[in-house]
């Protein structure tokens, strides 16, 4: 890897996150890959080794410090395990909003547990008709005196069943188009709040995907995020250009996986006599693999930067970074099953997993099409006159 | 309750190389670790920490260099470090290795427990941590493979602990201050935490001398150890034995006329 000038602390990041990656994840990626189980042993590592601290500010338990410091821990985490990564990932989704736009009392209350990785947290958005339109959200929240009803079905959430702690994007006022979109906090055990049917996916199977049912949710006034109505929309929006980075780093860490299984591999399997490794067509391969993932890297860190410095309207490079890095993550992981052969189709080696678990960071968090409007609509907007 | 861990700063690999003119390890090129076998008495004595906010303190004899075993133990969570770590140490056998740590141990007194882990994974010998309880007439337990209870409420002290045999394990009390070796049955090592990082690596350890611990130069290292490594070397590798084939009778008497030819 070259040398981002990262700091020490950084380093320290790196350094742990890929020790709990190794000893405490990869013995075990299989199992949770086959059985599609949550993985509850690596959430308690990552926890108990202080990963859950990253970005929260030390005043709520976290140990201060920024988005770079979260990627340099999915990436690490990723280049071992994408599903695990997105677990880990996922529950800084819910957390974002919390951090971003909470009321101080919504602070104290949510983010220490969620520092210390005794909770979980998810981000609640998509709806069977609402993906990448996000506006187009009918979950319902309505007001009846000191408390909110949530009603709806919210579908693809990631920690889904396993979190504790809920941010739901729900209407507030329809006659107000983006504007009737407020966020809420939800807890497991609210009445009226149960978890619905677990996807089977294809990949990143060490992650709950599950359906939020609201049926006469009722919740407290207070658990309105930032204690006004109408935020929704906005909330949505700053939250995912401070998560896009995260998506972007946990393609980055599959590539990375992927790249060092092929070129293992490639340095050890002999055909025609000769190691594959020492046959040009293999060497080039390799060679435009290695390039594209350090410009990936290189994209993602200097947008996680640009976020910890405080740079403002920085939704266009956030979607660069995530379609770009996602989209080297699926060419990578594809050309590493390439190079295994017949082997990387089998899934005895590990390799197909990769190729398995690059795809969704293609599609969530923004499709990489609504991530190609997100960067248009940016340019037009500074360049078209 | 103050726990005190001693560890060891091994070579990180099972095949350990050794100088044939020095008769001394080869450290180029091998990455060090702490003794895997520290790694569950550390464990131990963090857990102990979080059931009884037990203080811990961990210490070895090394060269300078043994101080990044020190911090990781800390990142563990180990509350304090002391290094041992003087010129006049070197060359320590078992017994003077032990009767250094034992010295130490003796200077951070109250100590209610001493935890080793079996054995180091570079000399094998398992002989310092009861080396330890010798110098300091401590009842002592090895090969520990679980701490059922610690009574810190009786007078003495006292604690019961599985100890590991080859066919079962037998219950044992002891009275406390007492010294324990574990084995890897014991636990399951964490990982070091990101604040305990962060904290180790600011935390500034003494080093402590002969003089320290009170020992004269003449006591220890080299001087001061009753045996000497004359020499060490790899024994060769047995050559493949005979085999006798065919039926069972047939291979017996082959075997026994080749015994009598011996006689």
């Amino acid at each position: 890897m070259l040398d981002y000038g990262l700091t020490e602390e950084q380093l320290m990041i790196k350094e742990l996150a890929r020790k709990v990656a190794e000893e405490k994840i990869k013995p075990f990626s299989k199992q949770w890959d086959e059985e599609g189980e949550f993985p509850q042993e690596a959430i308690k590592a990552l926890a108990q080794s202080d990963l859950f601290t990253l970005c929260i500010p030390e005043e709520y338990g976290g140990m201060g410090g920024g988005l770079l410091d979260l990627c340099i821990a999915t990436e690490e985490v990723s280049r071992v395990d994408g599903g695990v990564a997105a677990s880990y990932a996922a529950s800084f989704l819910g957390m974002f909003p919390i951090l971003l736009f909470g009321t101080e009392e919504q602070k104290k209350k949510y983010l220490p547990p969620l520092a210390s990785g005794e909770k979980l947290s998810a981000f609640a958005l998509t709806e069977p008709e609402a993906g990448s339109d996000a506006g187009a959200v009918t979950t319902k929240a309505e007001k009846e005196g000191d408390f909110y009803i949530l009603n709806g079905l919210k579908h693809f959430i990631t920690n889904g069943g396993d979190a504790d702690i809920y941010t739901v994007i729900a209407l507030t006022d329809k006659s107000k188009g983006p504007r009737g979109i407020s966020a809420f906090i939800v807890e497991k055990g609210d009445s009226g709040f149960s978890f619905g049917k677990k996807e089977d996916k294809m990949g990143i199977r060490a992650s709950s995907t599950r359906e939020l049912i609201f049926q006469d949710c009722k919740i407290p006034k207070e658990r309105l995020l930032g204690g006004k109505e109408g935020i929704g929309f906005i909330v949505t929006m700053k939250t995912f250009d401070q998560s896009r980075p995260g998506v972007a780093a946990q393609a980055v860490g599959i590539a990375q996986g992927s790249l060092e299984l092929a070129v293992e591999y490639a340095h050890q399997r002999v055909q025609f006599g000769q190691k594959i490794s020492s046959f040009q067509g293999i060497q080039w391969m390799l060679a435009d693999m290695a390039t594209k993932v350090e410009a990936a890297r290189s994209l993602v860190y200097a947008v996680a930067r640009a976020v910890d410095r405080g740079a403002k309207n920085i939704g266009s490079y956030s979607a660069q970074a995530k379609l770009f890095a996602s989209d080297v993550a699926m060419e990578v992981a594809t050309q590493a099953v390439q190079i295994f052969g017949g082997y990387g189709y089998m899934r005895d080696y590990p390799v197909e997993k990769f190729m398995r678990d690059a795809k969704i960071t293609q599609i969530y968090e923004g499709t990489n099409q609504i991530q190609k409007n997100i960067i248009a609509l940016n340019l037009i907007k500074e360049f078209g006159k | 309750m103050q726990i005190v861990v001693c560890i060891k700063q091994v070579p990180q690999t099972t095949e350990v190389k050794i100088d044939p003119q020095t008769n001394t390890l080869v450290r180029e090129g091998v990455s060090s670790i702490i003794n895997p076998f520290d790694m569950y008495a550390i464990e131990e004595a963090v857990r102990l920490k979080e059931k009884f906010q037990a203080k811990t303190t961990v210490i070895t004899m090394g060269p300078p260099q043994a101080e990044a075993a020190l911090r990781e133990a800390l990142s563990l969570g180990i509350d304090n470090a002391v290094h041992l770590c003087d010129r006049a140490f070197a060359g320590s056998d078992t017994w003077t290795t032990s009767l250094v740590l034992a010295k130490a141990i003796e200077k951070l007194s109250p100590v209610d427990l001493v935890i080793c882990g079996k054995q180091a994974s570079d000399g094998d010998t398992a002989q310092v941590g009861p080396g330890i309880a010798s110098h300091l007439d401590l009842p002592q337990a090895t090969y520990v493979r679980k701490i059922d209870t610690i009574h810190l409420d009786t007078n003495p002290k006292i604690m019961v602990v599985e100890r590991l045999l080859e066919d079962g394990y037998e219950i044992l009390e002891l009275k406390l201050p007492a010294l324990i070796t574990v084995v890897k049955e014991i636990n399951e090592p964490r990982l070091p935490s990101l604040k305990g990082k962060l904290r180790a690596k600011k935390e500034v350890i003494p080093a402590w001398t002969h003089k320290d611990i009170g020992l004269s130069q003449e006591a220890v290292g080299l001087k001061g150890s009753p045996t000497q490594v004359v020499k060490i070397f790899t024994p060769p590798p047995k050559k493949g034995g005979k085999i006798f084939e065919g039926e069972p009778q047939e291979a017996v008497s082959g075997l026994i006329k080749e015994i009598e030819d011996l006689l």
